[in-house]
C-alpha cells in the first residue's frame, strides 16, 4: 500500500513573463517506512514537488488538471489537491506530513523558545495538555540526542550549534507523529562529521517510528546511505528511478551517469572529474523533446528534440526516461564519442 | 621544506577580544592558535576542517585582512617582498594587487548594479593598474577568456547568469589583476556536483597556466584530494596534520582526519559502515580542551592526551602530525570506504 502517491504532476508558476513550467508529468509511490531520495541539481523541481505536497507553494502556483497527490493514513484518503479550507490543511501540514529544511536557523522562531514551540505544534496537531506535551517535548530532545533536554527546553535556536539545531528541528517534526517526513536538504549546511550523525539518527528514527520519507539532496553519496529507492530529476523531470543499487550501480539515463562521474572519488584521486557539457537551460526556455536533448551525448536529431521519452521499465522497478536506454550507460557512451 | 616559499606564517595566531570578566580580568578567543604554515610558488594548497576550525581567519590573517595578534607572516614572490604584521601604505596597496581572495558564494559576491565588464574591472580601476579605458578593456577581455566568459556576457548583469557562470565572473575579477597568490575560500561549496567539476577544472588550469599560489579553503575533503598539492588539516584554530596530498590520504597520522574521511558519505550503498564515526561536535574555541584539543572526541586518547599539547611532527617525508601516537597506531580508512560506485 502507498503511503503517498503522485500522479501526472505538473506545476507551471505564472511570472512577469508567462507561465514557467517548474515539474512536468511526475508520479511516484512512497510506502510506509520507505526512504525514497530525490535528486537532481538546483532549479530541477525538488523543493517545488515536496511543497506540493503540503500544499506550501506560491499563490501564483498553477497545477495542472490531471495532477493528483493521495495521502492514505489510517485515517483515510487525502486528496491533497482538492483541499480547500486552511483547517482542512492543517490535517496534512504538521499534521500527517511534517517537514524538516536545509537551514534549521530559519525555521525556529528567534525570540520563542524551542520548547515553547514544539508545544505550541503539540497543543494544534494533537489532544495533548499543556504539561502533557512539555514532557513528550522533553522525551523528543532526548530521543535525538541532545543531552540535559530538560534545560535545552527552555533555551533559544541561537543557542544550539548548527547540529543541535538540526536535531531538535527533527525532534520538532517528528513530535506529531506523521505519517511521512519530508526533509529537503537536511545535512547540507552541516559538517560531515555531523552529517553522519544526523544520518544515523534518522536511520535509527525509521526504524523506531516506521513513517515514509522523502529525502531531498544534490548529494548521491547521502542519497546512497540513507534511501532505498531514488528518483533523479531533471528539468522537472524525473529521468531515472529504482532501487539505490539500480540507479548508482547500472545508470541507465546520461544525466545520472553524468552526476556520478562529476563526483570526485576518493579512490581514484587522478580521475579526471568530468562536467556534464553545457549549461543547464532557463526554464523560460524549455527543450521540445526529452529535456535533456541540449546536452546529451547521444541525442539524435529529429526524435530526441521532438517527442518525450517516456519513462520505460527495465525490470524491478528500473524505469528510464530515455528513447535509448537499453545498453548500459557506459557502453553508450564510448559510443557517443565516436 | 623548500627555502622560498611564497607566503609563510611562523606562530601565527589571531585572537578577538571576549569582553571582560570579572575583575576587569579580559579573555580572549584564539581563532587561530600557533600556526605554521608555508605554500610554495605555484602549489595548490588546501586547508580543511570543520566549521569553527579557524580556516577562514587564518585565510585572511595570509591576506592582512585579520589582525595579526602574534607570530609573523613573510609573503616573497621574486619581485617583492613583505613582513606582514607591519604593512601598511604603498606596500599594503602593491600587496592587495598580488593577493586575492575569491568567495564562496557567487550570489552575494557580485553587485546586481554593475555589468559584467565593470566587475572585472573594477580591481583595475581602484588600484590604478591600467593607464587608459581601451587598456582596461583590454584586461578586462583578456581574463574573461581565460575564464571562459563569453565577450558578449561583459555587457549583462549578473542576474542573468547560473550559478557557474558568477563563480566564472567572481574569479576572472580575482584574477584580473594579475595575483601571485589567491585564497578561495569554499569556493565551489554552493555549486551543483557538475558545475562543481567544471569550476574546479577551470581553477586548476588556470593556477597552473598563471603559476598562482593557491590556498584552497573547503570542508570537503574529496574535492581537496582532486585540486590540490598539499592539504593542512585544522582544529580549533590549530593545525593537526599536514601533508602531500597523496601522503595524507593513503595513510592518514591524525586521528582527526581519520574520522572526516570516516565521516563521507560512500557512493557504495553496501560500503562497510566504519565505526569511526566522531561523536560530539567541535568545542567553543573559547574554551579549548588542555592538552591535545582533539581528546575530548578522539577514541584513541589516553592520560597523557588530557594534559600534554603534542606538538606537529615529522612522522614521514613532508607529513607532519600533532599526535602523541602518529607513529604508533593506523588509523587510515579502510579501503571500501572510498567513494566509488563499484
Amino acid at each position: 500500500m502507498s503511503l503517498m502517491s503522485v500522479r501526472d504532476l505538473s506545476i507551471r508558476f505564472r511570472t512577469d513573463e508567462g507561465l514557467v513550467t517548474a515539474v512536468e508529468d511526475l508520479s511516484f509511490d512512497i510506502a510506509p517506512g520507505e526512504v525514497l531520495g530525490l535528486v537532481g541539481e538546483s532549479g530541477s523541481g525538488k523543493s517545488v514537488t515536496a511543497k506540493a505536497l503540503m500544499r506550501l507553494n506560491a499563490d501564483n502556483a498553477v497545477y495542472g488538471p490531471a495532477s493528483q497527490i493521495r495521502l492514505t493514513t489510517e485515517a483515510g484518503v487525502t486528496d491533497v489537491l482538492a483541499l480547500k479550507r486552511e483547517r482542512d490543511m492543517e490535517q496534512v501540514r504538521g499534521g500527517a506530513v511534517s517537514m524538516i529544511f536545509q537551514e534549521p536557523m530559519a525555521s525556529f522562531a528567534p525570540a520563542i523558545t524551542v520548547g515553547e514551540q514544539m508545544v505550541e505544534q503539540l497543543l494544534i496537531h494533537t489532544r495533548m495538555s499543556k504539561a502533557q506535551a512539555k514532557a513528550h517535548a522533553i522525551d523528543m530532545l532526548d530521543r535525538v540526542g541532545i543531552p540535559a533536554p530538560d534545560k535545552r527546553f527552555d533555551q533559544f535556536a541561537f543557542e544550539f550549534s548548527g547540529g543541535m539545531r538540526q536535531r531538535a528541528m527533527i525532534a520538532m517534526a517528528l513530535s506529531t507523529s506523521p505519517n511521512l517526513l519530508i526533509a529537503d536538504e537536511p545535512t547540507t549546511a552541516l559538517d560531515v562529521t555531523i552529517q553522519a550523525q544526523v544520518i544515523d539518527l534518522m536511520k535509527d528514527l525509521v526504524a523506531e517510528f516506521g513513517m515514509g520519507i522523502l529525502f531531498i539532496t544534490h548529494d548521491l553519496g547521502v542519497i546512497a546511505q540513507t534511501a532505498d529507492r531514488v528518483a533523479v530529476m531533471y528539468l522537472g523531470r524525473i529521468v531515472e528511478t529504482g532501487s539505490v543499487r539500480q540507479v548508482i550501480r547500472d545508470p541507465r539515463h546520461l544525466y545520472t551517469r553524468g552526476l556520478i562521474e562529476a563526483l570526485p572519488k576518493l579512490d581514484d584521486l587522478d580521475a579526471a572529474l568530468t562536467p556534464i557539457p553545457g549549461d543547464i537551460p532557463s526554464p523560460l526556455n524549455r527543450p521540445s523533446g526529452c529535456v535533456f536533448h541540449t546536452r546529451c551525448g547521444i541525442a539524435r536529431a529529429g526524435h530526441c528534440d521532438r517527442e518525450v521519452p517516456p519513462s520505460r521499465d527495465f525490470g524491478e522497478g528500473h524505469a528510464v526516461a530515455c528513447h535509448y536506454a537499453e545498453a548500459p550507460a557506459a557502453t553508450r557512451r564510448e559510443g557517443a564519442g565516436a | 621544506m623548500s627555502q622560498d616559499p611564497l607566503i609563510a606564517a611562523r606562530d601565527l595566531t589571531v585572537s578577538y577580544p571576549l569582553g571582560r570578566g570579572l575583575l576587569g580580568s579580559r579573555s580572549k578567543l584564539n581563532a587561530v592558535d600557533g600556526v605554521s604554515i608555508s605554500i610554495q610558488r605555484g602549489q595548490f594548497f588546501g586547508l580543511v576542517g570543520e566549521s569553527g576550525s579557524g580556516k577562514t581567519t587564518l585565510g585572511r590573517a595570509l591576506l592582512k585582512a585579520a589582525p595579526i595578534s602574534a607570530g609573523t607572516i613573510a609573503y616573497r614572490d621574486g619581485e617583492r617582498s613583505f613582513d606582514l604584521t607591519s604593512l601598511k601604505g604603498a606596500d599594503l596597496k602593491d600587496y592587495r594587487k598580488r593577493a586575492q581572495l575569491i568567495f564562496q558564494d557567487p550570489y552575494a559576491a557580485l553587485s546586481p548594479r554593475m555589468t559584467v565588464r565593470d566587475i572585472i574591472a573594477e580591481p583595475l580601476e581602484v588600484m590604478s593598474l591600467t593607464k587608459s579605458r581601451a587598456e582596461t578593456d583590454e584586461r578586462v577581455r583578456e581574463i574573461a577568456a581565460k575564464c571562459r566568459l563569453n565577450l558578449e556576457h561583459l555587457r549583462r548583469f549578473p542576474h542573468a547568469f547560473s550559478g557557474g557562470q558568477r563563480q566564472r565572473i567572481s574569479i576572472a575579477r580575482a584574477l584580473v589583476s594579475g595575483p601571485r597568490f589567491v585564497v578561495a575560500d569554499e569556493s565551489v561549496a554552493a555549486l551543483d556536483v557538475s558545475i562543481q567539476a567544471d569550476v574546479l577544472n577551470l581553477l586548476k588550469q588556470i593556477q597552473a597556466d598563471m603559476g598562482i599560489g593557491f590556498l584552497f579553503i573547503s570542508h570537503d575533503l574529496s574535492v581537496v584530494a582532486h585540486v590540490c598539492d598539499a592539504v593542512a588539516v585544522m582544529y580549533l584554530g590549530q593545525i593537526v596534520e599536514v601533508a602531500p596530498t597523496r601522503s595524507l590520504f593513503a595513510r592518514p597520522r591524525h586521528p582527526y582526519t581519520s574520522a572526516l574521511f570516516s565521516a563521507i558519505p560512500a557512493l557504495d550503498p553496501d560500503a562497510p559502515k566504519t565505526a569511526e564515526k566522531l561523536e560530539g561536535e567541535i568545542p567553543s574555541p573559547a574554551n579549548p580542551p588542555a592538552g591535545c584539543k582533539f581528546h575530548t572526541r578522539c577514541r584513541f586518547a589516553q592520560d597523557a592526551c588530557k594534559t600534554s599539547v603534542p606538538a606537529l611532527r615529522e612522522v614521514a617525508p613532508g607529513h607532519r602530525a600533532a599526535c602523541h601516537f602518529a607513529a604508533d597506531f593506523d588509523f587510515s580508512r579502510p579501503a571500501a570506504s572510498a567513494r566509488s560506485p563499484r
